[in-house]
Formats: C-alpha cells, sequence, structure tokens
C-alpha cells in the first residue's frame, strides 16, 4: 500500500494518520511486555520506575531479584556447600519451574500422541459424524475454564474414590490381584501431578487437533493408498509417509500444547496442592498476596521463553514453505 | 491381492476368478467401506475416549449438582418423609416434630448436623444457629416433641423454618437454578422472583455480557487498522510487524496481567507519564487499575492477538485488484474501502469476535488480578462460591447457566464459520 505520487494532500495526511494509529496500537500491544525488562533490574523493592533508574544511575539497577528467585525458600542461603542442591530441592520459583516443565511435558507428550492420531482419522474422507466429533473434542478449548477446572476437581476425586472401592474389592482375592488392588486403594488424582498432567493434556488437545488437520488440508490421500499399493503396512505408511509431511504441525501443536500447560493457571489452582504448584500459580499467588519485583523477574525470563518458542515457530514455519516448494518470505 | 476384472459396463464381476452378481458387490463394498470407515474411527477413539472420560463426564458430574443435592435428604430421612405431605402452609404437626427430633438425634452423634444446617440456612438465613443449638441438647428432648422443642427454642414455631427444611428436602431441585436467575423456589413447589437486595446474579450476569461485549468491540476497532496495514504491506515488512502481534500471544497472561498492573497502578508508568507531562498533579493520580476499566484494558491486550490472527488471514486472501478495479470505475478512496473491501472482511470480522467474546465471557484470571470488585465477572462469583461460600450447587448451576451462554456462541461460530476453518498462528 505504497503511497502513490499522484496522491494528493488530504490522502498523505491520511496515509500518515492511519500509520500514527497503527504505531499506536502496536505501542500498545508491545510496550506492557517491554516495560516488564527494566523493571525488573530495579535495586529497590518497587514496582516502578524510581528516579535513579530514569537518569540512568548504575546504582539503581541490581541483579537482586533474580538473586531472589533462585534463594527464595533456601533452607539456608548463605552456606557454600550444597549450595546448588539446596537451591534445587527447596527454592519455591525453582521448584514450581521443574513442576511446570515437568506436568507441561507430559501433557504435551499425551496431547500431541493422542492429538494427531485423531486429527489423521478426522481427515479422511470416509470418517463419519466428522463435523460433530470436531465440535465435541475442540470443545476443551471453549469451555470457561473456571467450569473445567470445578468439573475435573470433582470429577476426578469422586472417580478416584471408584478406583479406591475396585482396589479394595480387588485386594481380597490375593497375589497379583493383591498388590494392584493395594495401588488402587490408595489411588488419587487430585492433588497428584498425574491428575495435572491429565488434565492439562485435555486442555491441549484442541490445539494439536487444530493445527494437525490444517497441514493434512492440503495432503493428497492417493500417497496413502500408493503406500498401500506397494505393499506397506499402515503403520509404516503413517511414519514414512504421511508423518514427514505432518511433521509441521504436529511440533507447532505440540508447541501450542506446552505453552497452553505452561501457561495455565486456573485448573491448577483447583486440582494442584503446594506440592504442584507451577510458575504461573506461584505468580498468581504473588500478585494476590504480595506484589514484588520478584515477580516481573521471573516474567522476563517468561518473555524469554515465549521469544525462543516463537522463533522455533518461525523456523519450523520456514522449513515447511521450503518443503513444499513454496520461497520462504 | 484381489484380482477384479470387470466384464462389462454394468454386468456381473469376476473377483479372484468367481463370478459374482450386483447384489454381492455391493455388500461387499459396504463390507469394505465399513472397515474403512471403523479403521478411521478408530483413530479418533483413544482421543474420544480420553476427552469423555476426563473432561466431558466430569464436568456433567459437576454440573448434575446444579439440580441435584441430597445434603437434607440423606442425612434426614425421617423429616424429608413426613414434610412430603405437609402443604408448606398448615400448622406443622406433632409426626413432623418426633420425625425432626428422631433425625437431629442421628447427625447429632455422627457429627453432620453442621452439613444440615448449612443446607437449611441456604434457604432461611439465620436458622443455622437453630439447628447447632438445639443439637447441643438434643438427648434431653423427649415426647410430646412439639411442645418440647419449642420450649427448647421458640423459633421452631416458625413457620419458614418449616418451609426452608421442605425446600431443602428436595434431592432433585430447580431452587439453584432459579437462584442463578435471581428467581426464588417457595416450599409450595412456585418459583417467585427474589427480594430486591438479593438480586445480584442477572446484573452480574450482565455485567460479564457488557465487559465482554466491550473488549470484543475495543478488540475489532483496534485489530482492523493493523490487520489492514499487515495485510497491505509488503511480506517483509508485515512478518516483522507481525511479531509484535505474535509476541504478546505467545507470552504467559500472568506475565501480561502483571506487565498492566506495572503500566497502570497509581505509581505506574502511565500515571507518571501524566504528571511529568502536567496532565494531572502529583495528588490526583487518575485510578485506572482495580475497577472496570483496568479489566477492559488488560483483557483487551490479552484478547487482541485473537482478532488480529484470523482477520489477517481473511484480508490476505482479497485480492487487491478488486480495490483498484473500484477506484479506476470512479470510486473515492472511501467508497472502494467501503463497498467493496469492507464487505469480503465480515468473516474475518465474525470469526475473530466471536472467538474474542467466547474467551472473555469465560474469563477468570485477570478479572481476579487487575478488576476489583466492579471490574470481576461471573467466573470469579462462581469461583468464589467453590472457594469461600462452599455452596457448590449454586456454583454448578450458575455455570450450567454460563456454559448454556457459551454454547450458544459456540454453535454461532460453527454456522458462520465453520470449527474446520478455525486456525491459528
Amino acid at each position: 500500500m505504497a503511497l502513490p505520487a499522484y496522491a494528493g494532500w488530504g490522502e498523505r495526511l491520511w496515509y500518515y494518520t492511519f500509520r500514527f494509529i497503527c504505531g499506536l496500537i502496536f505501542l500498545f500491544l508491545i510496550s506492557p511486555i517491554l516495560i516488564v525488562l527494566p523493571l525488573s533490574f530495579n535495586a529497590e523493592n518497587y514496582f516502578s520506575f524510581t528516579p535513579g533508574m530514569l537518569g540512568l544511575d548504575p546504582d539503581a539497577f541490581s541483579l537482586r531479584h533474580y538473586r531472589d528467585i533462585l534463594t527464595n525458600g533456601m533452607a539456608n542461603p548463605d552456606r557454600l556447600t550444597g549450595w546448588w542442591s539446596d537451591a534445587w530441592n527447596n527454592a519455591q520459583w525453582i521448584r514450581s519451574m521443574r513442576n511446570s516443565f515437568f506436568i507441561g511435558f507430559f501433557a504435551t507428550v499425551i496431547a500431541t500422541v493422542l492429538g494427531t492420531l485423531a486429527a489423521v482419522g478426522l481427515s479422511r474422507s470416509e470418517m463419519p459424524y466428522k463435523k460433530k466429533l470436531m465440535a465435541l473434542l475442540i470443545s476443551p478449548m471453549i469451555v470457561p475454564l473456571v467450569i473445567t477446572g470445578a468439573g475435573i476437581f470433582r470429577g476426578f476425586s469422586d472417580g478416584a474414590r471408584l478406583f479406591n472401592r475396585f482396589g479394595a474389592w480387588m485386594a481380597e482375592f490375593g497375589g497379583l490381584f493383591a498388590w494392584i488392588g493395594q495401588k488402587l486403594e490408595n489411588f488419587e488424582l487430585v492433588y497428584t501431578h498425574l491428575g495435572v498432567i491429565l488434565s492439562h493434556a485435555v486442555l491441549g488437545t484442541p490445539f494439536v487437533i487444530i493445527t494437525v488437520t490444517a497441514t493434512l488440508v492440503g495432503f493428497d490421500q492417493s500417497l496413502v493408498r500408493a503406500a498401500y499399493g506397494m505393499g506397506a503396512t499402515p503403520l509404516r505408511t503413517f511414519f514414512k509417509v504421511q508423518m514427514p509431511l505432518i511433521l509441521p504441525g504436529v511440533i507447532s501443536g505440540a508447541l501450542f500444547a506446552f505453552i497452553t500447560s505452561f501457561d495455565e493457571v486456573v485448573v491448577v489452582i483447583a486440582m494442584a496442592s503446594v506440592e504442584q504448584r507451577t510458575i504461573p500459580r506461584q505468580m498468581f499467588s504473588g500478585i494476590r498476596e504480595q506484589i514484588s519485583p520478584t515477580i516481573l523477574a521471573v516474567a522476563t525470563i517468561l518473555v524469554v521463553i515465549s521469544i525462543a518458542l516463537l522463533a522455533t515457530l518461525e523456523l519450523i514455519r520456514r522449513r515447511g514453505e521450503r518443503l513444499r516448494g513454496v520461497t520462504p518470505t | 491381492m484381489t484380482a477384479i476384472a470387470n466384464n462389462s459396463a454394468a454386468g456381473p464381476v469376476t473377483i479372484d476368478g468367481v463370478l459374482i452378481d450386483d447384489a454381492e458387490l455391493k455388500k461387499r463394498l459396504d463390507k469394505a467401506m465399513f472397515r474403512s470407515r471403523f479403521r478411521a474411527f478408530l483413530l479418533v477413539l483413544p482421543l474420544l475416549l480420553f476427552v469423555f472420560f476426563s473432561f466431558i463426564l466430569p464436568i456433567a458430574y459437576f454440573l448434575l449438582q446444579g439440580i441435584y443435592d441430597n445434603s437434607f435428604s440423606s442425612k434426614m430421612p425421617e423429616v424429608t418423609r413426613a414434610l412430603k405431605d405437609w402443604d408448606g402452609s398448615s400448622e406443622p404437626t406433632e409426626e413432623m416434630f418426633a420425625a425432626l427430633a428422631t433425625d437431629l438425634k442421628v447427625v447429632k452423634a455422627d457429627k453432620t448436623i453442621g452439613k444440615v444446617a448449612t443446607r437449611v440456612n441456604r434457604e432461611f438465613p439465620g436458622s443455622r444457629s437453630l439447628f447447632t443449638s438445639t443439637g447441643r441438647s438434643i438427648n434431653s428432648i423427649e415426647a410430646p416433641y412439639k411442645e418440647s422443642l419449642i420450649n427448647k427454642k421458640k423459633k421452631w414455631a416458625d413457620i419458614r423454618v418449616w418451609q426452608g427444611m421442605k425446600t431443602a428436602s428436595r434431592t432433585w431441585t430447580p431452587g439453584y437454578y432459579a437462584a442463578a436467575v435471581d428467581l426464588k423456589l417457595n416450599a409450595d413447589g412456585s418459583i417467585e422472583q427474589q427480594a430486591e437486595k438479593r438480586r445480584i446474579h442477572i446484573k452480574l450476569f450482565l455485567r460479564t455480557l457488557k465487559i465482554s461485549f466491550l473488549v470484543t468491540l475495543f478488540c475489532v476497532a483496534l485489530g482492523y487498522p493493523i490487520a489492514f496495514l499487515l495485510a497491505t504491506l509488503p511480506a517483509k515488512t508485515s512478518n516483522l510487524l507481525l511479531i509484535l502481534v505474535l509476541l504478546p500471544f505467545w507470552t504467559s497472561i500472568l506475565v501480561r496481567t502483571t506487565a498492566w498492573i506495572a503500566m497502570l497502578q497509581s505509581q505506574g508508568v502511565i500515571n507518571d507519564l501524566l504528571v511529568y507531562f502536567g496532565i494531572t498533579d502529583d495528588g490526583s493520580r487518575y485510578s485506572l487499575i482495580y475497577n472496570q476499566l483496568g479489566t477492559l484494558i488488560a483483557m483487551t491486550h490479552i484478547l487482541l492477538p485473537f482478532m488480529v490472527l484470523p482477520l489477517y488471514s481473511v484480508m490476505k486472501g482479497i485480492p487487491p485488484s478488486y480495490m483498484r478495479a473500484a477506484k479506476s470505475l470512479g470510486a473515492s478512496n472511501w467508497t472502494a474501502f467501503w463497498r467493496v473491501y469492507a464487505p469480503q472482511t465480515i468473516p474475518g470480522i465474525g470469526a475473530g469476535g466471536i472467538l474474542v467474546f467466547i474467551v472473555a465471557i469465560g474469563y477468570y484470571i485477570t478479572p481476579a488480578l487487575v478488576g476489583g470488585q466492579e471490574g470481576s465477572m461471573i467466573s470469579n462469583f462462581i469461583d468464589s462460591h467453590m472457594r469461600q461460600t462452599l455452596n457448590w450447587n449454586l456454583a454448578a448451576a450458575l455455570g450450567g447457566v454460563l456454559l448454556f451462554v457459551v454454547l450458544i456462541f459456540y454453535w454461532l461460530y460453527d454456522r458462520i464459520v465453520g470449527i474446520d476453518n478455525m486456525k491459528l498462528g
């Protein structure tokens, strides 16, 4: 939309006004995220810029809030021996970071495997009730999280009771049954990692379905028939023919599923105890209880992580376009 | 391999050297079709089971509590039975008091009297202490029960306690859904409007709809210009600018909410700038956060990418030659845009707008953190019922109403855009 040479002054005025407005909107989008970065280096315990920071006084900046991330909750932050293991095991933020990655990883694996399979099935032309099934499987993305959280909390806690009762019944039989029965008797989903992983996996699947289905739209089904025709088993066809072509969709779906889990807090509030606290959960209570710049330091780290994810996604997109013979833009 | 030889255009066919007629062929074809449909279904089945057991079933189970409540009837079976025949307005009989004394002894012994008291208290506020204090001396109550209970606590003669118990004794009850829309279920089964000062839910639903609608409107107003700019700029520049949309999209909601606190609070960046430029003085800083305005600003920021991305993909598909053709036919810039370009972007506005609205209406985190009292939404209220007043039944009924509204818009989205056309990024 370059300005033509013959444009009149009115057109010129509108052209620049429009760009100015767009600039302001972009500023609105990006400024809150950028503002977090310098604020996190605040030497004071404030949530706003100090006069020293505005005057670029080096003493007004410090890494104390980053140190705080590492040491907060440690048994003995001043002792040098065993410092790292102390931080790894006891520091609050490090523990929530471990939880976030642990839960995110397994939720992503479950969501990606099940979601990809379902998307492949849903993209087949012979699939019955395609639209209805799709609407059902996408619904975790649509249902308000408070309802999902409450439902999963109630359902999982009372559902586990069923397992417990079944386990108690099974334990009567002795031998291997008794062993399994005992396990089932103590089975819990609420306030366990497994429960949070399962609920996050459900929330992540719609994204995998959407991205994988999108890559399958251009997929030539005769390739599958050709592979069958040459004697390949369905499994081999899937991994050797279909998978390489839909891989970009699978990876970006997995990234979406991961970020969904990594960012999710409502279900974690409902489902998790202190043992399963994730970063967003820790931030949530941090903002509610005592707002400190440590949260901004964590936020800065998270922004860096999302930049990394975004860059990965962009690389995948370009690779996908190159493979399909489109020149990357 | 199966060898098929077609002898003539529509005649009998030989398969593996066996001649078969049309009916047989049709049967075999149907069988093959069924098998392939079944195989496709098998691929979807694992996810379907997973979503059913860890999403659909739990939510249905939770929502069931909006119409099912046995907390009174299971603990107080005798009273429930006695109240069944009571018309809800005549003087309570001796049998009813006797049943009450029997049940109270049981719930006192197994320490569930508090639950029963809470349940009746919901129907008739102020009756909790009546139960707990009577429970303390229940063993001294003897026949005739009516006289002895009323002697102990005069309030037992109050017919409203009995009406409350009758309403509470319903296992399947429309009461919670009625309460969710500011109605009241009476003991005789009639439904009337809640007292003026207790009508809070409709107001809250309307506020939630208003906030969601305004957020959607702001997203269209802010998203349209930049989507237009992105779609018309050369690809190199637009891809760079797209990062400014995608980075917020990929950044944690908590981070963005925190950032808005830093921006909007009274000692925050915006107020500092306003003071610096002399627009306001230091003493009268604006309160931009912990109110409805804070919720609106932060939610618009968080949901804007959901608007821009579908709009952008629709606008990119509009050939620029249309606008040029309109102009060459004598249309002014405005006419060309308004009559030719804008109508083609309506699917994008629909897709983005409904998506933003659906996500906004169930929003929880941002209103909870920056909304304060007047900026909170229905989700926050549902949550506080589960966490603070522990009224899961009312929470389920409110959730049911919210889910119903969301599903209407989901259906609308499917009709207008099509769920299989949903795109991300």
